[in-house]
């Protein structure tokens, strides 16, 4: 019954497609920088997602290279954004998206 | 058995999402992340990609998470945030919801429609996994010190550049005092 069905990759893709939303929605909603920042990994955890999905249908490893660089990039991100997040909520606590528009013209 | 193995890692990933989309305090929400981040990492292993598993869950979930953690200690804004504050109207939650459900739809109407295009691409390729268990990563290793060396020395510089970014940041100046 149950064993005949076997989760192809269509499933993964759509599994992939679901988290993208919930991270962009995430993104769209919240307001603290931090948050914010955990749904952009989320976001990137989707599209490595549907990258090891695709590679392994295609039997084609560069997919997962791909997701090597993407951890590698991601890593480098987050160091970046939050040395800037803690250096902006030194200065005032409490921010949100919304108080930080000091490039605002 | 696989159905089950992926139905279960997909109920961690969603409900770990949407615990960090919904839950006010952010360490819990750095928790349902890490939830997330194992589900994808078991559904790495059902996909027979088993070194981008476990750095997964090293750097992920190891690495990012504690950072994550750690910064959230450090700015004591551990606790839970009030959620019910509307930045632009009460025009904003509504319209971010249409949004995902909209994407969520061109995506998942996207795969659906080019279903039959994979199955045609998939067929005739030379097999990329070996049998034997270390084949991924031999697999791997050939392909990032083979064809992407170069991307990968970049990398490399990319970190360096990072971190001395990073430190330049957090610092405090003594000498110059930047206007808030």
């Amino acid at each position: 019954m149950a064993a005949a069905v076997v989760p192809t990759t269509t499933w993964y893709l759509i599994l992939a497609a679901a988290l993208f939303a919930i991270g962009m929605t995430g993104v769209l909603v919240r307001r603290n920088p931090l948050i914010m920042f955990m749904c952009i990994e989320l976001m990137l955890n989707a599209v490595n997602l549907t990258f090891v999905a695709l590679a392994t249908e295609l039997t084609d490893i560069n997919g997962q290279t791909a997701v090597f660089f993407v951890l590698v990039v991601a890593a480098a991100e987050v160091v970046v954004g939050l040395g800037i997040i803690v250096s902006i909520m030194r200065r005032r606590q409490q921010a949100t998206a919304d108080d930080l528009a000091a490039l605002k013209g | 058995m696989d159905l089950f193995v992926f139905v279960c890692a997909a109920i961690m990933v969603l409900v770990g999402a949407l615990g960090v989309v919904l839950r006010s305090n952010p360490v819990h929400a750095a928790l349902s992340m890490i939830l997330t981040l194992f589900g994808v990492a078991v559904l790495f292993v059902a996909r027979e990609a088993n070194f981008l598993a476990a750095v997964q869950v090293i750097v992920y979930a190891g690495a990012i998470v504690v950072l994550f953690l750690f910064v959230i200690m450090l700015l004591g804004v551990d606790r839970a945030e009030d959620l019910r504050a509307e930045p632009l109207g009460n025009i904003q939650r509504p319209l971010a919801l249409v949004l995902g459900v909209g994407m969520f739809a061109v995506l998942a109407g996207a795969i659906v429609r080019s279903r039959e295009s994979l199955r045609f691409r998939g067929e005739g390729v030379d097999t990329a996994t070996l049998e034997d268990a270390d084949g991924n990563i031999r697999q791997i290793a050939r392909s990032i010190f083979g064809d992407y060396v170069v991307a990968f020395e970049l990398t490399s510089v990319l970190l360096i550049v990072a971190v001395v970014g990073t430190v330049v940041l957090a610092r405090r100046r003594k000498s110059e005092r930047t206007p808030s």
